[in-house]
């Protein structure tokens, strides 16, 4: 398929300085509409520093991010989240204590409008509101599946169901982009495979562009469109699935990666 | 086995806002049967005089409502500790600015200015007259003020830097009015003398002055009702989940689109808000202000109630803020002096009073950290080890 030219976010030029250590160099990098992009690369690699700025968590030393044609490099995460930006966090990070569909419903937080008074007095124009999220949050539950759960805990929920709660509740924020940070993480092949299904319906159901951090070469290869790779915060190749099963730096990173460590994937 | 644990769990999430309504029956049954005795049983003159006794030693009208001020005030802080998670060291500021508003606005302190707001004081006193229910609200108002001017600039700081500056704020707001006696000539707060006298609360059928006690029972009681009635609403609500958020994970939270600053603000403001209310209607309790009584001791008092009830639970912060405020206003003094006339001694039980409370604090964090009435949230945490079978991930209970 080939890739839109329009593009939903344009990132150029990032840097990110840890004290010493330049966690991300001089990455350019821009996800067209309505794709799905995978960023892949070794341990270490600074993929989860890169998503954390665009998600606005740091603010990078070099650079700026543009989503559609505002630029989004200083403004607050909340701020971004709510303009269309949604990610998954590679260790879960669900709101434990609350059920499923609070869970979303948090993240329709910045779409809703009741204030204080209204939500003392619950005006009927606030009740219709929080119905209409509550609707929209279990629809969305059942879209990933989950829609059982919707009134048990987060933290009760199990591990491949938490993992589609993520999803869920970065859906709930009705995002443009959707950032998901090694979704696959701990599952077997077979949910694996499943996963990669379940990517494309997202994209298409929900008209979102997916960028996916993801270990799994086989789930990066079936749902990616365009591959970036990134070896100590340099950005080393990118492009088509084929292209970059053939690129000889690539190849390199990641068996220097799996001499070292064993790492097979 | 299986179904029937489905059943039980059915049951429970039908029973979740109805447990809510039985709640509310029970306080307001509780309120009406001490309304009723102290108003009617307690004065008639059938009443054998053991009991009569045994009510005034152990249950004095005074500390009920002594003991509902710090129910107003414990739901007030249960907003921001309990539902927000921060940790408000100061909160006693609140209820200083809250008493300063009725020493100020229903009294004679300011004579150089004669100001009547639908007052039922004769027009002819001179100061500041403002109606009761008026400056409930000036009150509340001015200590959300307070709220967002501190909050603002520290509510940025990680939670442990938020403990610290508020506990200056609740260190030195009361040392102002201290000092209050003259600032540039003005007296702002009439010093350690304290503002006393206040305006009676005017009601439409009477005028309620300081030994009305079970008038002002209802008024307590009612005030303290709204503060639930605002806690509970506010915690169903859009607010409230953005909260439990913050207390669960603020980054994500904020990842979820929720603006850190102003969700924890409006916790904040709230609390205060509550916390100015509780402050007048002490200072009508009392019959006025004393700048000594607003010390830091107040606020690890309160904090104590909402950790002993159940932070995050309005009924176990009002129970743990009734059981602590007789504890320290009636119980021990109440205990020491059947102790002492028993046994010939002289024991000071009232200056145990912080012993036993450090006791009660590190007995319920060994033992119960979840609070006497919990919330369900919490519940399930801090007790997952004993509770293994509720504790289950969910897909395993479909086997
Ligand atoms: N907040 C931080 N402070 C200091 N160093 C950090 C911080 N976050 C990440 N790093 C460092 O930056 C580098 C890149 O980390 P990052 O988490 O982005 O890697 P990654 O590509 O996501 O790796 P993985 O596949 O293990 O998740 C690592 O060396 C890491 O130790
Ligand atoms: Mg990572």
């Amino acid at each position: 398929m080939a890739l839109s030219s329009e593009l939903v976010l344009d990132a150029s030029n990032i840097s990110v300085q840890f004290g010493g250590l330049l966690a991300v160099n001089d990455v350019s990098f821009n996800i067209p509409k309505k794709s799905v992009v995978s960023l892949i690369g070794p341990n270490g690699a600074g993929k989860t520093t890169f998503f954390n700025v665009l998600t606005g968590l740091y603010k990078p030393s070099e650079g700026k991010v543009m989503f559609g044609d505002r630029e989004i490099t200083d403004l607050p995460p909340h701020k971004i989240a709510s303009i269309g930006l949604a990610r998954t966090f590679q260790n879960i990070r669900l709101f434990g204590l609350m059920t499923a569909e609070e869970n979303l419903l948090v993240a329709m937080h910045s779409h809703l409008k009741s204030g204080i008074t209204s939500t003392i007095l619950r005006t009927p124009r606030q009740r219709k509101e929080e119905k209409e999220a509550l609707d929209s949050a279990r629809e969305i539950l059942d879209f990933v599946g989950i829609g059982k759960w919707a009134s048990e805990y987060a933290r009760n929920l199990s591990y491949g169901d938490q993992r589609r709660l993520e999803v869920a509740r970065a859906l709930a924020l009705k995002p443009e982009i959707l950032l998901l940070d090694e979704p696959t993480a701990g599952m077997n092949p077979q949910e694996s495979s499943v996963f990669v299904d379940f990517v494309h319906r997202v994209r298409d159901a929900r008209d979102v562009a997916i960028l996916l951090i993801e270990h799994d070469m086989s789930v990066v290869m079936s749902v990616s469109e365009r591959i970036t790779v990134l070896d100590r915060g340099e950005k080393i190749a990118e492009g088509s699935p084929e292209e970059i099963r053939s690129n000889q730096r690539v190849i390199e990173a990641y068996l220097g990666k799996a001499a070292s460590e064993g790492r097979g994937k | 086995m299986m179904a029937t644990r489905a059943a039980r769990k059915a049951k429970k999430a039908t029973r979740r806002p109805a447990s809510h309504r039985t709640w509310a029956l029970g306080y307001l049954a509780v309120a009406t049967v001490i309304f009723v005795v102290y108003q009617y049983a307690l004065p008639w003159e059938g009443l054998p005089l053991p009991i009569y006794d045994f009510l005034q030693l152990w249950l004095p009208p005074t500390s009920i409502n002594e003991a509902l001020v710090y129910v107003i005030c414990a739901l007030g802080l249960n907003v921001v500790v309990g539902y927000a998670g921060l940790l408000d060291l100061g909160y006693v500021a609140f209820w200083a600015i809250g008493g300063y508003c009725a020493g100020w606005f229903m009294s004679n302190f300011f004579e150089q200015w004669n100001f009547h707001g639908l007052s039922s004081v004769a027009s002819t006193e001179p100061g500041l007259h403002i109606n009761f229910w008026l400056v409930l609200v000036i009150g509340g108002a001015v200590c959300a003020f307070f709220g967002v001017v501190i909050g603002a600039p520290t509510l940025r700081l990680k939670s442990d830097y938020l403990a610290l500056v508020t506990l200056g704020f609740g260190e030195i707001i009361p040392q102002i009015f201290f000092n209050g006696e003259d600032i540039n000539g003005f007296n702002l707060s009439n010093g350690t003398k304290g503002i006393t006298r206040l305006d009676p609360i005017p009601t439409g059928v009477k005028d309620l002055g300081p030994f009305d006690f079970g008038s002002k029972f209802v008024i307590f009681v009612l005030l303290a009702a709204l503060m639930v009635f605002i806690s509970l609403q506010l915690r169903r609500g859009r607010l409230g989940r953005a909260w439990l958020a913050i207390r669960e994970d603020e980054l994500a939270a904020s990842m979820m689109g929720v603006p850190l600053m102003r969700t924890k603000l409006a916790s904040y403001a709230v609390g205060a808000v509550a916390g100015g209310i509780g402050g007048v209607a002490f200072a009508t309790h009392v019959d006025g202000v004393y700048a000594e009584r607003f010390n830091f001791s107040i606020s690890i008092f309160l904090l104590a109630m909402v950790v002993l009830g159940g932070m995050g639970n309005v009924w176990g912060v009002i129970l743990g803020a009734f059981i602590l405020s007789w504890i320290n206003s009636t119980g021990l003094p109440a205990l020491g002096d059947t102790f002492n006339t028993q046994f010939g001694t002289d024991i000071d039980f009232p200056s145990f009073t912080f012993l036993l409370f450090g006791l009660v604090l590190i007995l319920m964090i060994l033992f119960k950290r979840e609070g006497l009435i919990p919330e369900s949230r919490l519940r399930m945490v801090l007790h997952e080890g004993d509770a293994d079978e509720e504790m289950k991930p969910a897909h395993e209970e479909e086997k």
